[in-house]
């Protein structure tokens, strides 16, 4: 199509989702790690919308508006990698499948004093056979929890790895990055082997 | 009240000041396929038509190669509505896209290892 003339000029963008319950450092991690001030910005949503992307027959349905943050990292010419924190109060977008779609991985960031807040993220990425390792956001006055036993709490598989991370910390949260591409890398190899 | 053409049609404490839906004339359906991560680039070819400021917005906004989503947040519309504005400019050849779909493979080892050295380089 004539439209996609010079294609080549274009980086391939690439999507990682930050996800977990609200007011667990998603927005902090993003910001963080992007190299530009996060953005924010909204889409509506609707009942027919979900699965299907389409907003036809929208004055029946029920609409929400669905805010997320994003940031970006280049990290070469070809490579432009994006941030995607998920809305934290909405559930909708576990059902918005633009958002999750084509996603590379996920980190699911938890909090030891609410482990609960992000079984819905963990079960999400599960069913969807999104690969997602869970990093727990250390925050002052918390009590310490030890990886395994994070594991055991949330009943994740083996192969899930569990980080311990400062979403404050540029270099802590970039750890976790970088921890998750190489499981994704292990899952590569494995499932080549098998 | 008079708004110079030239600044965008934003108030810091209300927002925008004309509805989302009217900037893509009740639009939902954006013509050409795009996805929040479609890349987009202007082309240098101006439209024939005149642009409506919303469009010559979108327009400023590409030319380095962006995502949907970014030229989104800096519009402050919805995702579906900048759809629209950028599949016009798409249509009437003032904008390139690139569809995402590459990155959607999470086996592409070139991919993953190219996000590792990347990743690693800025620790």
């Amino acid at each position: 199509m004539a439209y996609n003339d010079g294609s080549e000029l274009f980086p391939t963008a690439i999507k990682l989702l930050i996800a977990g319950g609200f007011g667990v450092g998603k927005t902090t991690f993003v910001g963080s790690v992007s190299e530009i001030e996060p953005l924010t910005t909204e889409e509506l949503i609707t009942e027919a919308s979900i699965g299907t992307d389409s907003l036809a027959g929208v004055e029946n349905k029920s609409t929400t508006t669905v805010a997320f943050d994003f940031g970006r990292i280049t990290i070469d010419p070809r490579h432009v990698l994006y941030l995607f924190g998920t809305p934290g109060q909405e559930r909708f977008w576990f059902m918005w499948d633009e958002l999750s779609n084509g996603a590379l991985g996920a980190v699911v960031l938890a909090d030891t004093r609410r482990l609960d807040a992000c079984f819905e993220a963990v079960d999400f990425f599960e069913r969807r056979g999104i690969h997602f390792l869970v990093a727990v956001n250390e925050f002052n006055h918390a009590y310490h929890y030890e990886p395994e036993e994070v594991r055991a709490a949330l009943h994740l598989k083996p192969h899930v790895p569990v980080v311990l991370c400062d979403a404050r910390d540029s270099r802590s949260a970039t750890s976790v990055l970088v921890s998750l591409i190489q499981h994704l890398l292990v899952a590569t190899m494995s499932s080549n082997s098998a | 009240m008079a708004v110079p053409e030239d600044e965008s049609w934003l108030d810091d404490d209300a927002g925008r000041l004309v509805r989302p839906y009217t900037v893509s004339n009740g639009r939902t359906r954006p013509t050409n396929k795009l996805d929040l991560l479609s890349m987009v680039m202007a082309t240098g070819r101006l439209p024939q038509a005149h642009l409506d400021p919303d469009h010559a917005q979108a327009l400023d906004l590409c030319h380095n190669p962006t995502s949907v989503v970014e030229v989104a947040a800096h519009l402050r519309l919805p995702a579906v509505v900048t759809k629209v504005l950028l599949s016009d400019l798409v249509d009437c050849g003032a904008v390139t896209t690139r569809d995402p779909s590459p990155a959607a493979d999470p086996t592409d080892r070139f991919v993953l290892e190219a996000l590792l050295d990347g990743l690693q380089r800025r620790l």
